[in-house]
């Protein structure tokens, strides 16, 4: 009946084990408690959980990954303490439960923080940057965060129910198959993977579909703000590349279920298929996360130089390029497999060329700045921060696509220390860029600096703390994934880095802080004119937050920096003649129903209950059925309605401090407003 | 690469710091977005700089492939390393000894190390000697490796493979000519064999394996081992021909 599950799945083997599953349950317990208290449950489900309008499904992917990202967090540190006590002895983890502890940080990093707040960020602004009203698929759009959460779900899980994989982030297979890894941990892995992956392919499928056919007349492609190329980019991206995961990880699941061998050591398999097929979507992976980033950093220097994008033509030609590169460098995930030297040239000098778009880009921002007059928001910190700490790791990332430095570096805390270098400041310092930078376009009031800026600082100086050691160690020749060691020497720099995970703890605080005292203060904090940073692109010209149809009238681009360019001109908050009616998608349950079941199935999957995943299939497959078969799927927001919106829009426009109403003080419903900045 | 990286570094600083908006003295172009030659520039360093590394990738990827002999007078050393959980099994297919966690060699000669593994996926790798290489079940990959001074080294496996990973590691010595007909002999007065049933019980899990020596092995040990995985022969074929080979030496 229950597959596998026994009372012996929950964590009384460990008193850490069974204090993580603890506060697992008690927080998905404090939580429901407090929505009941607030009786928000039903505004909750109306509101967000059921609805289609891609800001709101931003904001739920962003809060899905701020979750995941303090567990990914707790993870961290719990490894760096352990790693730091570790000489000679056994730390306070054992061994089994050490290796749960990197495998479910990697995933959760990847999958459940970084996927999820890019597709945040993708959802919150792409519509809003190409002057749509919305995705073009907004129900799929639902169903792609709530198989995302759906995936994150079965990763909590594992802590409480059973135990998570301990065959690392890339689960490599033999030791991930049914032979070395019995059980229940790489089921939980490879269906959060799956699933998961799946909502992710079908955000790229969305992204393409809306930026291609949504943007407003007059943006052709070169018009396109940076973001919105690097979100199209990664979409490709997302296409081509998840398949590779999806497959690899089903073949994995077959090997372990069905018996097939695919990845085993005997019987024809062949563990270098699944490390070929993973990374053939791990190293795009890359691309995915950090090119969305440097969309973010383009927009946020340009807006605090006040100034043109320096090159932009070279920035687009350098983004496509990197991600055509993305899919020609793999290998180099493993040169150590003895492959010739023909193979391994070509792939490391194919892994080299991805640093001339970078390095152009880099210097393209450095040039943007040169002449601007740069104002340092929070959001420019962690560009600047960015700028200063990336070139690092793309310099340690030359020296491994070296393969004889390779040879040498592979396996060891050195490559820990690239990828860090690269995935932090590249990735989560840009994504932080955007949170800070689109808060108030999201919640229509902005976040306090003050805290921001420490966050920022505690942030970078742990960072380098925490990683610079480890790429000394790795020079020393110590393995990542080390439960306990024999070297004295390494325990200094262990420390060190401890420090480091510590003081970025603190960079977290700061921006718990930060979210508490900014909606605190919101007040004294709003932003009403809907362009708090004098921004240039079409996102900012609608109020903050913007009304759920985004655009009373489809806006007419003629230029680059649409916005800008209509501020300069006097245009850009022009009252137009009369309103339309407009139709919007009706919210819809399938979405949180479908990732719902999604999670039992996955469950059900990895416990052996046959029965209940069937059940959840089916009801799977007739929700999509019902979902498509539903003609009356769009409501009306009258001209009449929407002018009311409108109206109290050109209110708080007047009362706006940077607007300047050059014809009078006084809004006249209905009449014509031409407004300018400063 | 540091004529990359440090400008990069100091301009991000020193820009940020002379373009302040409260530096009035600054000068200001808001309009000022393209530049020929800064763009032509900005492209052709990196170009150069990749250019010029990846023609040194190529050289050195060619001339340090670890499955190229490296020629000496000295006459060749043949080790076959086995990578099991969670411990190195070495054959000495010339001196027909088997060592586990061990591995001496003399100093000056060439060491040539097939490697395969008896379990999951392990990574072979003396930092202090020469770089990593995979051992993978069913299949063969090749370290050459030589050390000029006599010395001691940490060998170990760099690829996580279960509980018993930190723990995987062993003694390299390379040593003098006489010393290592010394320990030859040494391990030749063990009162072990590795026969086949002895190597059943070694293959076993084990953590923290003490240093076993064993007088002798099961001749085509190596090769079982890795033909074992393969019982109809699907390995690629280059290295069936070369399993073939190892089986005629040891005949020899």
């Amino acid at each position: 009946m229950l597959g596998r599950l026994t009372i012996d799945a929950l964590p009384f083997y460990s008193w850490v084990a069974m204090g993580g599953a603890a506060v697992t349950v008690l927080g998905a317990l404090a939580v429901m408690a407090v929505i009941t208290w607030l009786g928000a449950w039903r505004y909750l489900w109306r509101e967000w959980l059921t609805s289609v309008d891609h800001k709101r499904i931003g904001i739920m992917y962003i809060v899905l990954a701020l979750v995941m990202l303090l567990r990914g967090f707790v993870d961290a540190i719990m490894m760096r303490a352990q790693q730091a006590v570790a000489l000679n002895s056994q730390g306070y983890l054992p061994a089994d439960h050490f290796d749960q502890i990197f495998s479910s940080h990697g995933t959760i990093m990847i999958f459940f923080v970084a996927m999820p707040f890019m597709s945040g960020l993708m959802n919150l602004i792409i519509p809003l940057q190409i002057g749509a009203r919305d995705v073009s698929f907004p129900y799929m759009n639902s169903l792609s965060l709530w198989l995302n959460a759906a995936g994150a779900a079965l990763v909590l899980v594992s802590l409480v129910i059973g135990k998570f994989s301990t065959a690392g982030w890339s689960a490599y297979p033999p030791y991930s198959g049914i032979e070395y890894s019995p059980g229940v941990g790489v089921d939980y892995w490879s269906f959060a993977v799956l699933i998961s992956g799946v909502g992710s392919t079908m955000t790229g499928i969305n992204f393409i579909a809306t930026i291609f056919k949504k943007r407003a007349p007059g943006m052709t492609l070169m018009r396109m703000p940076l973001f919105t190329w690097t979100v199209l980019t990664s979409s490709v991206l997302v296409v081509f590349a998840f398949p590779a995961l999806t497959v690899s990880a089903a073949l994995l699941e077959m090997d372990r279920m069905l018996g097939m061998h695919f990845f085993t050591n005997a019987d024809g398999g062949n563990m270098m298929m699944f490390a070929n097929l993973f990374w053939i979507w791990g190293h795009p992976e890359v691309y995915i996360l950090i090119l969305p980033a440097f969309g973010v950093f383009s927009h946020v220097v340009t807006t605090f130089s006040g100034k043109r994008l320096f090159g932009y033509t070279s920035l687009v030609y350098a983004t496509t390029a990197i991600g055509i590169l993305s899919f020609i460098v793999w290998l180099h995930h493993f040169f150590t497999m003895g492959s010739s030297a023909n193979v391994n040239a070509f792939f490391g000098i194919m892994t080299m060329i991805i640093a001339v778009p970078t390095g152009v880009k880099v210097f393209d921002w450095l040039f943007t700045m040169y002449r601007g007059r740069i104002e340092f928001h929070s959001p420019m910190l962690w560009t600047l921060g960015f700028m200063a700490t990336f070139v690092i790791g793309g310099m340690s990332g030359v020296l491994l696509a070296l393969p004889p430095v390779d040879y040498l570096m592979h396996n060891t805390t050195f490559l820990v220390a690239h990828f860090h270098n690269m995935i932090i400041p590249g990735v989560l310092f840009g994504y932080l860029a955007g949170y800070q930078f689109w808060f108030p376009k999201a919640f229509g009031f902005r976040l306090n600096e003050q805290w921001g800026k420490r966050s920022f600082w505690c942030w970078i100086i742990g960072f380098y703390l925490a990683f610079m050691p480890l790429y000394v160690l790795g020079l020393l020749g110590m393995p990542r994934r080390m439960e306990h060691y024999t070297i004295a020497e390494w325990q200094p720099h262990l420390i060190v880095a401890a420090v480091g995970a510590c003081v970025i703890l603190l960079g977290i605080l700061c921006l718990a802080v930060q979210l508490i005292v900014s909606i605190r203060q919101r007040d004294q904090a709003r932003d009403l004119s809907g362009d708090p940073w004098l921004g240039r692109t079409l996102e900012w010209s609608t109020s903050s937050p913007p009304p759920v149809y985004n655009f009373a009238i489809i806006p007419r681009v003629d230029e680059r920096d649409a916005f800008q360019e209509m501020k300069e001109n006097g245009i850009a908050y022009e009252r137009p003649d009369k309103y339309e009616d407009i139709y919007l998608p009706k919210n819809s349950p399938v979405g949180i129903i479908v990732g719902g079941f999604a999670f039992m199935f996955g469950f059900a999957m990895v416990w052996h209950i046959w029965w209940l995943a069937i059940a959840c299939a089916l009801v799977i497959v007739m929700a999509l059925m019902v979902l498509s078969s539903e003609d009356d799927n769009e409501y009306c927001l009258t001209a009449k309605e929407v002018e009311q919106i409108e109206n109290a829009r050109y209110r708080d426009l007047a009362k706006a401090p940077r607007i300047i109403l050059p014809e009078s003080e006084e809004i006249v419903p209905g009449a014509p407003i031409q407004g300018t900045v400063r | 690469m540091l004529i990359v990286v440090v400008p990069v570094i100091v301009m991000t600083l020193w820009f940020a710091w002379r373009f302040r908006a409260s530096n009035d003295n600054a000068i200001y172009t808001p309009e000022w977005s393209y530049s020929a030659k800064l763009d032509a520039v900005i492209w052709a360093i990196p170009v150069m700089i990749v250019a010029g590394v990846g023609y040194h990738a190529w050289v050195f990827t060619h001339s340090l492939d670890p499955y190229k002999p490296i020629p000496s007078p000295e006459k060749t050393l043949e080790v076959r390393a086995i990578a099991q959980d969670w411990k190195w099994l070495f054959l000495y297919p010339q001196q027909n000894i088997a060592v586990v966690n061990e591995l001496v060699f003399p100093a000056g000669a060439p060491l040539r190390i097939e490697i395969t593994s008896d379990t999951v996926m392990n990574s072979f790798f003396i930092p202090g000697l020469g770089g990593q290489i995979y051992a993978m079940a069913g299949m063969r990959t090749e370290l050459n490796l030589l050390s000029y001074e006599p010395g001691e080294f940490l060998g170990r496996n760099v690829q996580y493979s279960g509980a018993g990973f930190s723990d995987q590691l062993f003694k390299a010595r390379a040593v003098n000519r006489e010393d290592f007909d010394a320990w030859v002999e040494k391990v030749r007065t063990s009162p072990d064999a590795l026969d086949l049933a002895t190597y059943e019980q070694l293959v076993k899990p084990s953590e923290a394996h003490p240093v076993t020596y064993y007088a002798s092995y099961a001749p085509g040990l190596f090769a079982a081992t890795i033909s074992k995985y393969n019982p109809f022969g699907t390995l690629a074929a280059n290295s069936v021909c070369r399993v073939a080979d190892l089986d005629r030496s040891y005949a020899r």
